[in-house]
């Protein structure tokens, strides 16, 4: 692994982020947005129901989560698809990089370009609603950590399904988040769903997130096997990704899709 | 004379369909080396494959005397392309697409290199302009320099005066003659400008069907042929079903 490449294809979309304020404005905007508007949904569920009584801030801070995992997956998705309506994916893939630097180097820039967007978020919350989401603690850090990781995931199988099948792939990257959102229990308890979604849902990383989310502010208490399981799902599903990453490259190289590639 | 590119037996097949047919060549330092053929004779194809982007169905390739299937970066720390359907990203500036892809190749001496393509390609004061915002034979003398910025032994091109004026074309054409006089390397060239190639090439192949139908210098081309230019010898081999070695 070469850090200067890594760093060299960072600086690619750092001068295209830095270069433009539409662009820096778009990162932040719609974070905002949506933050504000679940802040006052959050605001009227809890003075109407019993549920959120000991804890407002539950579906604001499920809403930071969500919107954190939200822009990782697309942050992802949007840096591979910049290179092919820029019509830079030959360059890139003719240039001596490693698969690992390319997917090392888009995943810092994917957390990079979501922090972008989180951090004036979460600022507005606190004056706006009077919510921390540092009230989480110390597990805030994990459950992060654990989104960060699942978004990366389903950004490097998007971008598998990109490199294999092409740019026609593109209207999937905008749909998986959409796919995957009823089965994470976002704001609501697993109990929620049918028999046969809960197991769906157990499979996949977020659940354990997000009910631990709730647990933390509602219980006031950590059940730690909700963390294990969080990061035991997102080690599958990131090695099956990295897995399926190669044999797309692999497969694109038979196939022919990484000549050319662009719209 | 060493080949720095040395091609055996290579044939890519999609599905049924045989895009190339077992072709062999190979190209000499400070060659530049033709490659006709219609569209759809595989001449692309064949780019892709010495570019690693394509896996040849069989045959085995090599560059600077290393096999591309197990050297991979190593290679493509060495060679470079350029094709007028492949760009630079358009939202940075000509500097900065430049420095970026200084260190995707890892270059030494970025300041003095791009100081240095500036001045040969005539680019200097487009350095701050918007890559997006050139004109197309601007954007082919920035791209040349992308091309060159790891200055490769073996440059691979594709079309690189297409759309171009001709004086711009005659600009890189002149260019591309002394580069490869001065640093000893190797060139592929695809091109439908038939006169460039004359000018250019020491050899050419000629390709059909995804096989080699001849190959030879340009003026015993044309005398083979019986005809007085080499777009009349391209003519009369992509019309004809005939075998011509």
């Amino acid at each position: 692994m070469s850090l200067t490449r890594i760093y060299g294809l960072f600086l690619r979309h750092f001068y295209l982020i830095t270069r433009s304020f539409p662009r820096i404005l778009d990162l932040v905007y719609w974070p905002s947005i949506q933050i504000t508007l679940w802040g006052f949904i959050s605001n009227f569920f809890a003075t109407h129901t019993t549920y959120y009584n000991n804890a407002v801030g539950v579906i604001l801070t499920c809403a930071i989560l969500y919107d954190f995992l939200f822009r990782t997956s697309i942050g992802f998705n949007m840096l591979f698809l910049e290179e092919i309506w820029s019509r830079n994916f030959t360059n890139l893939f003719i240039a001596p990089m490693r698969i690992g630097e390319i997917l090392t180097s888009l995943v810092v820039t994917a957390l990079i370009r979501s922090l972008i967007g989180l951090v004036p978020a979460i600022l507005l919350t606190s004056p706006l609603f009077g919510i921390s989401i540092l009230d989480l603690g110390i597990f805030l850090f994990f459950l992060f950590l654990s989104l960060y990781i699942f978004g990366i995931t389903l950004g490097i199988l998007v971008s598998s399904g990109l490199l294999r099948f092409g740019p026609s792939f593109e209207n999937i990257a905008w749909s998986t988040m959409f796919l995957l959102a009823p089965f994470g229990c976002i704001y609501y308890p697993i109990e929620t769903l049918p028999e046969i979604f809960q197991k769906i849902a157990y499979v996949l990383p977020l659940v354990y997130i997000f009910e631990e989310a709730r647990n933390i502010l509602i219980n006031q208490t950590v059940n730690i096997e909700n963390v294990y399981y969080a990061f035991m799902w997102n080690a599958f599903y990131f090695s099956l990704s990295i897995a399926l990453f190669y044999y797309s490259f692999n497969a694109a190289k038979n196939k022919g899709t990484l000549i050319n590639m662009g719209e | 004379m060493t080949n720095l590119i040395e091609v055996q037996n290579i044939k890519k097949n999609y599905g049924k369909k045989e895009a190339v047919k077992g072709i062999s060549f190979h190209v000499e330092e400070d060659e530049i080396l033709g490659l006709l053929g219609p569209n759809g004779s595989g001449k692309t194809t064949t780019i892709g494959m010495l570019l690693g982007l394509l896996k040849p169905t069989s045959g085995q390739i090599f560059i600077n005397n290393l096999k591309l299937e197990e050297n991979r970066i190593q290679i493509l720390e060495k060679i470079n392309f350029i094709s007028p359907y492949i760009e630079l990203p358009k939202k940075l500036t000509v500097k900065q697409n430049l420095y970026v892809y200084s260190k995707l190749y890892k270059v030494k001496n970025i300041k003095e290199r791009i100081e240095y393509l500036s001045e040969k390609l005539r680019i200097g004061e487009l350095l701050n302009s918007i890559t997006g915002e050139l004109s197309s034979g601007q954007k082919n003398r920035v791209s040349l320099a992308k091309a060159l910025v790891n200055e490769p032994k073996v440059l691979l091109l594709d079309e690189p005066t297409a759309s171009l004026d001709p004086e711009v074309g005659d600009f890189v054409r002149t260019f591309l003659e002394d580069y490869k006089k001065e640093k000893k390397i190797s060139i592929l060239l695809a091109s439908h400008n038939m006169n460039e190639v004359t000018r250019l090439c020491k050899s050419v192949l000629m390709m059909k069907n995804g096989e080699i139908i001849d190959q030879g210098k340009p003026q015993d081309l044309i005398a083979k042929h019986g005809r007085t230019n080499l777009e009349e010898v391209f003519l009369k081999l992509s019309r004809s079903n005939s075998e011509f070695n």
